[in-house]
């Protein structure tokens, strides 16, 4: 479904600031695939699920999505494929829109927008429907403006618009980061629901290591912009947190630096 | 008195057209654009041009304005999108450009519209109203068909994603909005309101001059902010677009209504951009006060605990 070869990235290249973010990395992810990335800080996981969205291009290297190859395609048109939930609560919804609204441009990701009305009746009851299933009351309030919601619920909403239209891969950069633990939890139920429900592709950067273990069927670690770990199946159920500790400094020869990693 | 009233009100109207443009970019965008100045003038000397030295019909005159507006804005949407230009910068080369392209549509710095028609005064003539009267009724009635395709516009597929891109260019993109087709859009259709705006000011008071568009963009934020106070003066706090969009027009007559007085009151008419200009920076600075003397009361209200 995704496919990685060799790609690169250099931020402020040639200058004294420059750093390597991705230093050649190769990923291959088959459809169903839930794949969890844990790393320390400045490893590259964002980075790298920006290259696969389109935030900037990578330096070299080529990233197919289900066989099409988008490597130079800008942000909005890779959006067909993606769906995609940031670590910021106000960066995936539009807070003077209404949720409906919200849901309703989430549900033409992708499409031809035209002068036709923007959201249609059919679509507002699909949507309660749908709202319905968070269990957050927000079904009731769908002509509120998402501006009035707590972050919780306003990642969760992100979450519902990411995957409101089929994505061929969905796109989590810690975004149950900002949330409180109790939130958190609550939208990583929710997550793991949604993907298992429609047998989604699925990367998810994560600080948390049980988290990272728990979900998913795979998890990659990566160090210095490349993947240094990668365990799937019954091997990745059986990690405990000491061994992936374990395994990074066998494989890294130093020690984690992953701040928010080693509180939580 | 009350006759430079009503025709305050008729003048409101027709700027208040100029208005629903300017709070396309200000509000649905968050951009000042200043191209306003140069398009609302452009919009004014083409439908001069258009009925005097090519003996066009004033309907297709104000047309053509209202084209030319568009491209104006376009000109200041490309250099923004393609370019990455700041827009305010963007709408300044635009403006500026627009003042020598204005005086070479014209060839002269104003067209007197002696002996032709003007919608206006086919109207009055028609319905044997006066000038003003005739003014009040293509003004409402323009305003309000604006007022309604705006409202009808912006609850479209495309619409929706024009008041997304002002908001939250980082979701529009993960949505697939490419933002630099909806922002060149809402700056045309701005512009383009803005030179309608210019084409029947200049039928109405009979003349084209290239500095008629000058301090525009100051009116046009000027009206914005009055008809938002009044909106939320009003009982039921009108938010809703549909009543923010007529509140954006009333605001332009109140403006005018306020200009009329004051200058009856013998207010220099050359200190009214004065007046303007510190509408517009009393009405931004009040909320930063109010907030600011909000967190400092909340600060020893915690400091007495």
């Amino acid at each position: 479904m995704l496919t990685l070869s060799n790609v690169t990235k250099t931020f402020n290249r040639g200058t004294v600031n420059e750093k390597p973010a991705l230093t050649g990395v190769d990923l291959h992810l088959e459809p169903g695939d839930f794949v969890t990335v844990i790393g320390g800080n400045g490893a590259g996981k964002s980075t790298l699920l920006n290259c696969i969205a389109g935030v900037f291009p990578p330096d070299g290297g080529t990233i197919k999505i289900d066989g099409r190859d988008v490597t130079r395609l800008p942000e909005h048109k890779r959006a067909a494929d993606l769906g995609r939930v940031f670590q910021d609560p106000m960066r995936g919804t539009a807070a003077d829109m209404q949720i409906d609204e919200n849901l309703a441009l989430a549900a033409r990701r992708g499409q031809g927008r035209g002068l036709s009305w923007g959201i249609t009746r059919e679509e507002r009851e699909d949507y309660h429907e749908r709202l319905k299933m968070l269990d957050l009351g927000l079904e009731d309030r769908m002509t509120s403006k998402v501006g009035l919601l707590s972050g919780g619920q306003r990642q969760a909403l992100t979450l519902l618009m990411a995957v409101l239209r089929r994505p061929k891969l969905l796109l989590l950069d810690e975004h149950t980061a900002a949330l409180d633990p109790k939130t958190a939890a609550k939208v990583l139920s929710l997550t793991q629901r949604l993907v298992e429900q429609d047998s989604l592709t699925t990367l998810m950067v994560t600080h948390n290591m049980h988290d990272a273990i728990r979900l998913g069927n795979r998890l990659i670690m990566m160090h210095e912009g490349h993947v240094i770990f990668d365990v799937r199946g019954d091997e990745k159920s059986k990690l405990t947190v000491p061994d992936l500790l374990r395994k990074f400094e066998e494989v890294s020869g130093g020690e984690l630096d992953n701040d928010r990693m080693l509180l939580s | 008195m009350l006759l430079s009233l009503s025709g305050a009100v008729a003048q409101g109207i027709l700027w208040g057209v100029m208005v629903l443009g300017v709070f396309i970019t200000f509000r649905m965008l968050d951009i000042a654009d200043l191209t306003v100045d140069g398009s609302f003038a452009l919009g004014g000397c083409v439908a001069a041009v258009a009925s005097v030295n090519m003996g066009l019909d004033p309907v297709v005159a104000i047309l053509l304005g209202t084209l030319a507006g568009a491209v104006a804005g376009a000109v200041t949407g490309l250099l923004h999108t393609l370019f990455d230009i700041p827009a305010i910068l963007a709408g300044i080369l635009t403006q500026i450009s627009l003042w020598s392209i204005n005086l070479r549509v014209m060839g002269k710095s104003n067209t007197p519209l002696l002996g032709v028609d003007t919608v206006f005064s086919r109207v009055a003539s028609a319905l044997g109203v006066s000038n003003n009267v005739a003014t009040l009724i293509i003004g409402i009635t323009v305003a309000a068909l604006c007022v309604v395709l705006l409202y009808w516009f912006f609850g479209t597929e495309i619409g929706s994603a024009m008041r997304a891109t002002g908001q939250n260019e980082d979701m529009c993109r993960a949505l697939g909005i490419d933002v630099r087709v909806t922002k060149l859009i809402a700056l045309s259709l701005s512009n383009a309101l803005v030179g309608l705006s210019g084409a029947l000011v200049c039928q109405s008071q009979k003349y084209a001059d290239i500095n008629m568009g000058t301090g525009a963009i100051v009116i046009g934020l000027a009206a914005i902010v009055i008809g938002e106070v009044l909106g939320r003066l009003t009982p039921g706090k009108l938010q809703a677009f549909g009543s923010r969009l007529t509140s954006a027009v009333v605001g332009s007559v109140i403006y005018f209504i306020i200009r009329a007085i004051v200058l009856q009151m013998g207010m220099d008419a050359n200190d009214m951009k004065l007046f303007s200009a510190v509408i517009v920076a009393l009405a931004l600075v009040i909320p930063v006060i109010v907030e600011r003397s909000q967190a400092r009361r909340a600060f020893k209200r915690g400091a007495d605990r």
